[in-house]
């Protein structure tokens, strides 16, 4: 796997893009480099997908190689297992995380199992890429967040992006990985914030979290859409001359377990945040580790900022209730700082 | 539509048959051999020498006809019964027992076997044969078909709707085959769907639809060759419905006394493949004496030097549990290799 590339500043003087053009560009790359990449899914042909991925491409590298399928997420998640049986290196887009339920025996009994059960004969070097989470008003059920399904899954690689520039080296790292990745893109992303991008293809390493704020403090774990809200919370703490760590995980399986126990060790105080229901969801399995490996660095209780344990509100006015924020995570900050 | 047969089950008073006198040598010979390792399989899973098994006495037909018909380079993707299938398409019977054994050596299959390995949750490989039969067209310029396998039991699953209607849509050269034996472990094919033939279903999807005698080995072998070929054309899926009967049990851990009256079963049991076809191949002078105990002794032969093969199979390294998880093992399977001693 390719290390992180400097990002040449003739490539960054370009004009900044939003994640979602990230996640296009990275996706043309693949298919102009490996005439073995597919791309497929409800609406990506001729429309470009619901959120616009795969805007165009379609029309520039032809209907079969990105295609749409009908509308059952279970057959596009086997169509794929089939085409990589096949030699092929599929992308199939499930149009929202929280219509993936369908698809779960494919993903379930298949997709994380077929290297194993076949010995190592068969590897699926996949890609199943699904809008996920909350913040942006969407109907009902288009909100969830279901990775901890996935990163539970022996044999899955479960990866969340938090911003244009690494969604794009992480996705074009997750094409070429041998094994199945899940690639889940915080729908509030999307569009929210532009960053320069370099033009060409570049991966990130998969498996590795990532401090993308040092501190002292509190170490804050995140993922996807909730970089961002630690990221405010950072620099309002810093305000009061409270340096938060903020570690992005980006890829929750297989875990850095190292990354987390380091910071963990340094800072003497964890919080742990995500959107998902609280019981059971990922934080749980960052908590379990570091009680296993670092409780006796800890100056205080491990703290998780989640959702709650309710389904994702498809009341509107009131969902910022349910998704954590700036203020919640301040809130376990201070009181793991008592 | 009506029910293909050429060969009625008293094996006597048929007309011209449409293979060469080669052709059903060769099918008598993997047929009578699918035959003779599903009873041995039996007796050895009954010596203790094999795991749970899932019998397929009286398909011998549906799986042998279906699979003669594949040319090289075809993919055959089984469901858990198959065995008969793998075997004939080209599966050491060494890799057969050794995968009834729960032995991973068996779940490595060869790589010149072109098959997808058995599976057990039920209608879930159709999708893949979809995918595999659209990857064959980008692969290469005459593509290779897909002959897919499920149970009447499986079509009431999702996945098998979903399946036919993604193959239509993508003309994809897959035949999907339905070997209709009448019980989906103890429920009767009409307690799991109102119209019971299956085939009629082909319209609503768009696709070409057969229905054979499925212990008549002439007539799976021959709609099957169709089939095959109009997939290779370009003409698109076919869904081929072979009418059978599960004269066994659904796996040796089954006791179908508890569900079905087994004087019946023996009734069925007389239409089953093997002896129609001796019938009709004596008749014809193309099977003989010596020809059956010549097939009869290499097939002891064989499966002797296939035993000896999966006996000799290393004892099993439980770390094996934990490898292949992914391409490189992550820290997570590291720990446990090494916890279950992996050196």
């Amino acid at each position: 796997m390719a290390a992180d590339v400097k990002v040449s500043t003739a490539e960054t003087a370009r004009a900044p893009i939003t994640m979602v053009q990230a996640i296009n560009e990275a996706m043309a790359l693949a298919l102009e480099r490996d005439p073995r990449v597919l791309l497929f899914g409800q609406d990506v042909g001729v429309m470009g997908g619901v959120f616009r991925a795969s805007d165009a491409l379609q029309q520039r590298f032809g209907e079969e190689r990105v295609f749409d399928t009908p509308l059952a997420e279970a057959g596009i998640v086997g169509l794929g297992i089939g085409l990589a049986l096949g030699g092929m290196r599929p992308i199939a887009e499930v149009q929202f995380a929280g219509f993936l339920y369908p698809a779960l025996d494919q993903i379930l009994s298949h997709l994380g199992r077929y290297r194993h059960r076949t010995r190592g004969r068969f590897s699926l070097p996949m890609v199943v890429r699904a809008p996920y989470g909350g913040g942006v008003h969407t109907p009902e059920q288009h909100a969830d967040s279901p990775e901890a399904v996935l990163a539970h899954a022996p044999g899955l690689k479960v990866v969340i992006p938090s911003s244009p520039e690494r969604a794009k080296g992480l996705l074009l790292a997750a094409i070429d990985d041998p094994d199945p990745v899940f690639f889940l893109e915080a729908i509030k992303l999307y569009r929210s914030e532009r960053q320069a991008v370099p033009a060409g293809h570049y991966t990130f390493e998969l498996g590795k979290a990532r401090i993308v704020r040092p501190g002292n403090a509190v170490s804050l774990f995140c993922y996807g859409g909730m970089v961002e809200v630690c990221m405010k919370a950072a620099e309002v703490a810093a305000r009061e001359g409270v340096e938060l760590e903020v570690v992005d995980l980006e890829t929750l399986a297989p875990l850095d377990e190292a990354t987390i126990l380091d910071s963990v060790r340094r800072t003497g105080r964890a919080v742990i945040v995500y959107e998902a229901p609280r019981s059971g969801g990922f934080g749980a399995e960052v908590a379990a580790r570091i009680a296993e490996e670092a409780i006796y660095h800890l100056e205080a209780p491990i703290v998780r900022v989640t959702g709650w344990d309710a389904p994702y509100p498809p009341f509107t006015s009131v969902e910022h209730h349910y998704r954590p924020d700036a203020k919640r995570v301040l809130a376990a900050v201070r009181k793991v700082l008592v | 539509m009506p029910t293909l047969q050429y060969v009625p089950p008293s094996g006597a008073e048929f007309g011209e048959l449409p293979l060469t006198t080669e052709e059903l040598l060769r099918g008598y010979r993997a047929t009578a051999r699918a035959r003779f390792f599903d009873e041995r399989a039996v007796t050895l899973q009954r010596q203790g020498r094999l795991g749970v098994y899932a019998p397929y006495r009286g398909q011998e037909a549906a799986q042998v006809g279906t699979t003669l018909a594949l040319e090289d380079g075809d993919w055959l993707v089984p469901s858990y019964r198959e065995t008969a299938a793998a075997i004939t398409h080209g599966l050491p019977l060494s890799q057969a027992i050794l995968y009834w054994r729960s032995h991973p050596a068996g779940w490595r299959f060869p790589d010149d076997v072109r098959m997808l390995p058995f599976y057990i949750p039920i209608a879930t490989q159709m999708p893949h044969a979809v995918g595999l039969a659209v990857a064959g067209r980008h692969q290469q310029e005459r593509p290779w078909v897909v002959l897919a396998f499920i149970g009447d039991g499986g079509t009431s699953e999702g996945d098998f709707h979903e399946a036919l209607n993604f193959a239509a849509v993508y003309k994809a050269p897959v035949v999907f085959v339905v070997q209709n034996n009448g019980w989906a472990i103890s429920t009767p094919t009409e307690r799991q769907m109102a119209n019971v033939r299956i085939v009629d279903r082909a319209t609503g999807y768009g696709v070409h639809g057969v229905r054979v005698d499925g212990n008549d080995l002439v007539a799976t072998w021959v709609a099957a060759k169709e089939a095959v070929a109009r997939a290779r054309a370009g003409e698109g899926p076919t869904l081929l419905e072979a009418m059978t009967y599960r004269i066994a049990p659904h796996t040796t851990s089954d006791d179908p006394g508890r569900y079905r009256d087994e004087e019946e079963s023996k009734r069925r049991a007389a239409e089953e493949p093997l002896v129609r076809l001796r019938a009709a191949l004596r008749s014809l002078g193309v099977l003989t004496d010596e020809v059956e105990a010549q097939v009869q002794a290499e097939l002891e032969q064989e499966l002797k030097e296939a035993l000896e093969v999966a006996d000799a199979a290393p004892d099993i390294d439980p770390a094996e549990i934990v490898e292949h998880v992914y391409a490189e093992m992550g820290p997570d399977q590291r720990m446990a290799w090494e916890a279950l001693g992996g050196r």
